[in-house]
């Protein structure tokens, strides 16, 4: 009994773990995507679609960053950042060598395993794409496991679309990509309009389709009633909530949104246990 | 060769249109095409025609001095551009421009709306697919304005 | 069956428990007075306990007094609770000193501590197994809290009288505690004063065995049954039937604004309350950067921040936050960890600056409705 609990004591849940920082890829002014190796007395660490780590900056604080990387890989660590706050904006200013606490990854996942032979639609606004850049990659190391596949994806600007790169890549391993912008100059030839409006160009048969939807609550929202109201079966639209997160792990109770802890039964969750907590003001 | 009938028919924006009705917005209506860069109708200006998108892609825009055209809205194939030929005063309220090559079916707003008037039911159905699209982008517009993207807003 | 053992022990031999329990290493903690409050402290012997005084409360109101006996346990809960000890309300998580591509600790964690609850009443013992339930009956455990109350010798003692903000016979948590405790004692005045005693464990057990105890006298067992029986009137009550169900109806109701009309977001209750459990954690650094440290602090849902994602807070308002606090505390608790989070301690309803009673609370909401969803 004694060293059962002596070794309880010793465990710290909210320990993180050094990893390093290999590469920095900067997005876009406020968007940094950081590449990240097991540092001593850190393991390697498997994750799913969708699960997001807490990420420590030394000394300034912790924040739960969703991972944006491929879950086939599990060497490394790959996060999207954006500078909204202290914490953020110290881990969006790291470098190569620098060393970032972790600890993770927690949270539920999207089902993209559990949906093989299924449409999919991805819709993601702004930054959202990045917790759902594991399910593409996923989709493109299994493609034949999945009928039509169709990313929607809106940001606010032309400057501010998430890994631009990619896209022809993606469309090339057969992913449909459709891609807009809030408004832009006459410069850019793409299409302009809420990410909701792409949802008419997707070509995936509603009723065989599975949609994981990533973005700020409202997109989310809107999104999801979009695809509801074209036929897409409500059990099978799955959201990411966002909430205050301290601990990760059930024990800070900053992240509940009525009965969920959105750390413990989310982040990921499927929209119709979302839909009516959404619509209360100030959950 | 289709015929105009057979292509307005196919458009989804009339999908459904009672077949003597076809044949009467038909009456009203031709084939154009603009290349990259013009325009199909600027704010302001009189708003004779609307316009159903077969190919290419058409951006609605303002300007302003000084600065770039805003872009506020893309229409593609499949869709409509231009509803002020519908409501008095009957002025174009932004730019259209073709963003890519692009082909229409043009239509004559005073022509249709002398066989709306002359026949309401065919009105009512026209106001009814119009108000829809009005709707839909008037939504889509408070979408915008609330910036889900930006730093303060979710 | 083999029957419960019941013992007595006199009034004057209650110090042959503390000294016990120190043997065995234990540090006693218990019910003491303090600043005209019966608070929970560090206590050497029987002559710490507030003996002779007894508390009156209603809703924003708590005031000791003298009894005209010289009871140890007369009176019911203060504004602490035994969650202090094994939750500490401010406690350094670690610290670490950043070395190359590895983090050093450089706190020594600390043995868990091995208290006795001295005094632990129904309602509370409740409250520590909801507690438990948070802190290491789900998918995470929390080692900290698992290890003290692992080592923790809990004496409960069953109440003899009610405060006015007792409800624990609605929320059916006592007045008489039923398990969860090593050793249970029923202060008796008559047939002399002394302690009736139950055994709850095997270490409980033990420890009664090295005291001078008494077989127990039907007079004792009389006088300890009519103590709990006056105990169990209680004037305050709530209506527990479909009450889960009954606010997760009423999120979008008007009486939580009239609430926050009266409530100051003050965050009184949650301290104040044996089963809130929210926490946040503050990193720091020194002024190098090369050490950190992550202190963990009681927080509440009643504070602006609590809510916080980056563009502001998603409760902006007391009414949200009210609605929170009493939604999670009678409702979505069911839905996370399968009971109420209420034991009916009431110490909610003293401590509040304005008085405000949930019990109250919770009767207007069922009144609101009608009786059109009675039952649903």
């Amino acid at each position: 009994m004694e060293s059962k609990a002596a070794e309880m004591t010793t465990a710290e849940p909210l320990l993180p773990e050094p990893w390093i920082v290999r590469e920095v890829i900067r997005e876009m002014a406020d968007v940094v995507t950081f590449v990240l190796e097991p540092g001593e007395g850190a393991a390697a660490m498997a994750f799913k679609p969708g699960q997001f780590n807490m990420l420590y900056a030394f000394g300034v604080g912790e924040v739960p960053i969703s991972i944006s990387g491929d879950p086939a890989d599990v060497s490394r660590l790959v996060h999207t950042i954006r500078d909204v706050g202290l914490v953020t904006h110290a881990l969006c200013a790291v470098q190569p060598g620098d060393v970032v606490g972790v600890r993770g990854p927690f949270g539920s996942h999207w089902p993209i395993e559990q949906h093989t032979g299924c449409d999919i639609v991805v819709a993601a606004g702004g930054i959202g794409l990045a917790p759902l850049r594991p399910v593409l990659y996923h989709i493109l190391n299994h493609r034949d496991q999945y009928d039509d596949v169709v990313l929607l994806y809106g940001a606010r600007k032309p400057d501010e679309l998430l890994f631009p790169g990619e896209y022809d890549a993606w469309r090339k391993a057969g992913i449909q990509v459709e891609v807009t912008v809030d408004n832009a100059d006459a410069a850019w030839d793409g299409r302009v309009g809420v990410v909701t409006t792409l949802i008419r160009y997707g070509k995936f048969e509603s009723d065989e389709a599975t949609a994981f939807i990533c973005g700020p609550d409202v997109m989310m929202r809107f999104t999801a009633q979009e695809l509801e109201n074209k036929g897409v079966a409500p059990d099978k639209l799955y959201i990411s909530m966002e909430r205050n997160m301290k601990c990760a792990i059930g024990f800070c109770g900053h992240c509940q949104l009525g009965p969920e802890f959105i750390c413990l039964d989310g982040a990921v969750f499927v929209w119709p246990r979302m839909k009516r907590l959404m619509l209360v003001k100030e959950l | 060769m289709k015929g105009l009938e057979e292509i307005i028919a196919e458009h989804p924006f009339f999908e459904g249109l009672e077949p003597g009705y076809l044949t009467l917005v038909a009456g009203c209506a031709q084939m154009a095409a603009y290349r990259a860069g013009e325009y199909l109708m600027t704010y302001g200006a009189e708003a004779e025609h609307f316009f159903l998108l077969r190919h290419g892609r058409v951006a609605l825009e303002l300007s302003a001095p000084a600065r770039d055209a805003f872009r506020f809205q893309t229409v593609d194939a499949g869709e409509v551009v231009g509803w002020s030929w519908l409501i008095p005063p009957h002025k174009s309220q932004f730019d259209a421009r073709a963003v890519e090559d692009t082909s229409v079916i043009k239509f004559d707003g005073k022509c249709l709306r002398g066989k709306c008037d002359a026949d309401p039911k065919l009105g009512y159905d026209l106001m009814k697919r119009f108000t829809r699209v009005m709707v839909q982008r008037f939504a889509d517009t408070r979408l915008q304005l609330i910036d889900v993207y930006g730093k303060q807003g979710r | 069956m083999e029957k419960a053992l019941i013992l007595t022990l006199a009034a004057d031999r209650l110090d042959q428990l503390f000294h016990e329990l120190q043997g065995r290493g234990y540090e006693c903690v218990g019910p003491t007075l303090r600043d005209d409050a019966i608070v929970y402290d560090h206590i050497e012997s029987s002559a710490d306990l507030p003996r002779g005084w007894t508390d009156e409360q209603a809703p924003g109101h708590y005031r000791v007094k003298r009894r005209d006996d010289d009871a140890y346990f007369g009176y019911v809960v203060g504004p602490h609770s035994w969650k202090k000890y094994l939750f500490p309300p401010e406690r350094r998580l670690w610290q670490l000193k950043r070395a190359g591509q590895k983090f050093d600790r450089t706190d020594t964690p600390a043995e868990p501590p091995r208290y006795a609850f001295i005094g632990v009443r129904a309602c509370e013992i409740a409250a520590l197994k909801i507690q438990d339930r948070v802190f290491t009956g789900g998918q995470f455990t929390e080692p900290k809290y698992a290890a003290a109350r692992e080592q923790a010798f809990v004496v409960a003692v069953n109440c003899t009288q009610a405060a006015s903000t007792c409800f624990c016979v609605s929320m059916k948590t006592g007045p008489e505690a039923q398990d969860g405790y090593d050793l249970s004692l029923t202060e008796v005045l008559t047939p002399e004063h002394s302690f009736v005693i139950r055994v709850g464990s095997d270490h409980g057990r033990e420890v009664l065995a090295a005291l001078q105890t008494a077989a127990a006298t039907p007079a004792h067992e009389q006088a300890a049954r009519a103590g709990i029986e006056n105990a169990s009137q209680q004037a305050r009550k709530l209506e527990t039937a479909g009450l889960k169900e009954l606010l997760q109806r009423n999120f979008e109701s008007e009486q939580w604004d009239d609430i926050a009309k009266r409530c100051l977001s003050c965050a009184n209750c949650t301290m104040a309350c044996p089963t809130c459990f929210c926490s946040s954690v503050e990193d720091t650094t020194d002024l190098t950067g090369e050490h950190a440290e992550r202190w963990q602090r009681w927080d509440s849902c009643f504070n602006p921040d609590f809510s916080y994602i980056h563009g502001g807070e998603v409760r902006k308002t007391t009414a949200s936050r009210y609605r929170q606090w009493m939604t999670h505390k009678l409702s979505t608790w069911f839905d996370q960890f399968g009971s109420s989070g209420c034991v009916g301690c009431g110490r909610c309803i003293s401590w509040c600056p304005v008085g405000i009673d949930l019990t109250e609370e919770a009767r207007k909401m069922r009144e609101s409705e009608g009786t059109c969803h009675e039952g649903s």
